[in-house]
């Protein structure tokens, strides 16, 4: 571990962001996949992360969600360390018990959905709050059944996974997710393995989420006309950088930099 | 004598057999299960300690006949203090030689439970043990199920040799009936079809009415 005396333990100020990347490192064995990564999330900001496979963009939501270790940086939430805690002074790699007492600021969405096969649609969204947050049962349902109201899945509650389409079974991930209620919402390619036909189910829901919740987001996608609707900011990665950023009027209208025109266009020929 | 004559008579001592071989199977196939889902997580451990004695375990128990573990329990534990008596010795020999094989089961059905699972687990941020409990485990319940009928079904097979310590099983009844009656043919092939009996009526249709219950549940039927 590199030396960490430079990071603040917490980050404080009125405008500080809700999710905070410090010099973030990840690589596997001699692959690079994130190198020295700075990247904030103002709270209540859609933030869209396009970009080539194997640019380290899907990576970054599953460092946020704890599922992958970094190798350098500190990353923050809400201010405070996710992947490091605070011993004394000192920053020190977050233990597991750490991990579980800020994991549940952040919620994601999985491009395969992950629902529990062997759980019907308002028992997916039951067991966090059970489970996790020690809800009760009468407690959780209500919670669930409101969620799956808002994502438009109240009438298939009780069906299992397997019963519902791709896109069903998204939303009703969605519901999940937002059962946490986490700060953070990450969305990693959740239409790309949907049929063209019932993307449009998916995606209003997360419309739906920007204008109606004040949650921060973070969404890879390769639907360049959806970032381009609802994100307040786009990010272009490249080999591990963010390459470009800003405003999705901007880089999708006036890309700066050769390689968003390049990546742009491409995208644009494929459609 | 005719074979009528010959069950007739022999039925009290034949069926006290099945009922000793029926508790012998139970027993051993419980502390089968109950031990191939310790083992079977520890070998998953990243402990070094923990996977190491679970591997240990599970060699020793796979590598080496069933009748020289049991004979070991029987005989040779004794030596060092720890005295079974014959009928637990058979059952608790057969648990622990199934459970290794058992364990290898967990494993794998563990391991073939999607990635994607254990990560959305974690994303609503369930604890290691309840995520393995209420997530991980019923999958691979559900993935080494037709595996573990055939475990089962050696389980069976296999506490014929508890006759050889002397526990009143339907073998070893059919050996007493042989050794006095030299009706070899009629008795041997007797307990064949009550072994046969128990494997394919009551064992293998149990396992499958399990395997499709299970199913249901997860809603995968």
């Amino acid at each position: 571990m590199d030396d960490l005396s430079g990071f603040p333990l917490k980050i404080v100020g009125e405008n500080s962001p809700m999710v905070s990347f410090k010099r973030v490192r990840k690589a596997y064995g001699s692959l690079v996949v994130l190198d020295d990564l700075d990247l904030d999330v103002a709270a209540g900001e859609m933030v869209s992360v396009i970009g080539p496979s194997g640019s380290g963009k899907t990576t970054v939501l599953r460092m946020l969600m704890t599922l992958e270790k970094i190798n350098g940086g500190v990353i923050y939430v809400d201010g405070k360390p996710l992947t490091h805690m605070a011993q004394g002074d000192k920053l020190v790699p977050a233990s597991e018990k750490h991990l579980r007492a800020r994991r549940s600021d952040i919620g994601m969405c999985f491009q395969h959905f992950n629902l529990f096969p062997h759980m019907t649609a308002i028992q997916n969204c039951m067991e966090g709050p059970v489970q996790v947050l020690g809800l009760s049962k009468g407690e959780a349902r209500d919670r669930g059944e409101e969620l799956l109201e808002l994502v438009g899945m109240a009438d298939k509650k009780d069906q299992h996974p397997s019963r519902l389409s791709g896109g069903q079974q998204q939303r009703v991930a969605i519901a999940r997710a937002l059962a946490m209620r986490p700060k953070v919402m990450l969305f990693d390619e959740v239409t790309s393995a949907l049929d063209p036909e019932v993307i449009g189910e998916v995606t209003n829901v997360i419309r739906k989420l920007v204008s109606e919740h004040n949650l921060t987001m973070l969404m890879v996608t390769h639907q360049m006309g959806f970032a381009r609707d609802i994100s307040d900011r786009v990010c272009f990665f490249y080999g591990g950088k963010i390459e470009e950023q800003g405003p999705p009027a901007e880089l999708f209208g006036n890309p700066r930099r050769e390689r968003t025109q390049q990546f742009l266009s491409a995208v644009k020929e494929a459609v | 004598m005719s074979l009528f004559e010959f069950l007739s008579q022999y039925w009290p001592l034949l069926m006290s057999g099945t009922g000793v071989t029926v508790a012998q199977f139970l027993l051993g196939a419980i502390l089968t299960v109950g031990l191939a889902l310790v083992f079977g997580l520890m070998k998953m451990s990243s402990n070094r300690a923990i996977k190491g004695s679970a591997v240990v375990y599970i060699e020793i128990f796979r590598g080496t006949s069933l009748l020289v573990q049991l004979y070991w329990i029987f005989f040779v534990l004794p030596l060092f203090g720890v005295t079974l008596e014959k009928f637990t010795a058979g059952w608790v020999a057969i648990g622990l030689n199934a459970g290794a094989y058992g364990a290898e089961l967990v494993r794998g059905g563990i391991m073939a439970v999607p990635k994607g699972q254990w990560e959305a687990a974690t994303a609503i941020n369930m604890s290691a043990a309840r995520r393995m409990w209420r997530i991980i485990l019923p999958q691979a319940l559900v993935n080494m199920l037709p595996a573990w009928g055939n475990l089962m079904v050696e389980i069976l097979k296999g506490t014929a040799l508890v006759s050889l310590i002397s526990v009143a099983d339907l073998m070893f009844q059919a050996k007493q009936i042989n050794a006095s009656t030299y009706l070899s043919a009629q008795i041997f092939g007797t307990a064949l079809v009550i072994y046969y009996i128990l494997a394919r009526f009551l064992l293998t249709p149990f396992m499958r009415w399990l395997e499709g219950f299970m199913a249901r549940k997860l809603g995968r039927a």
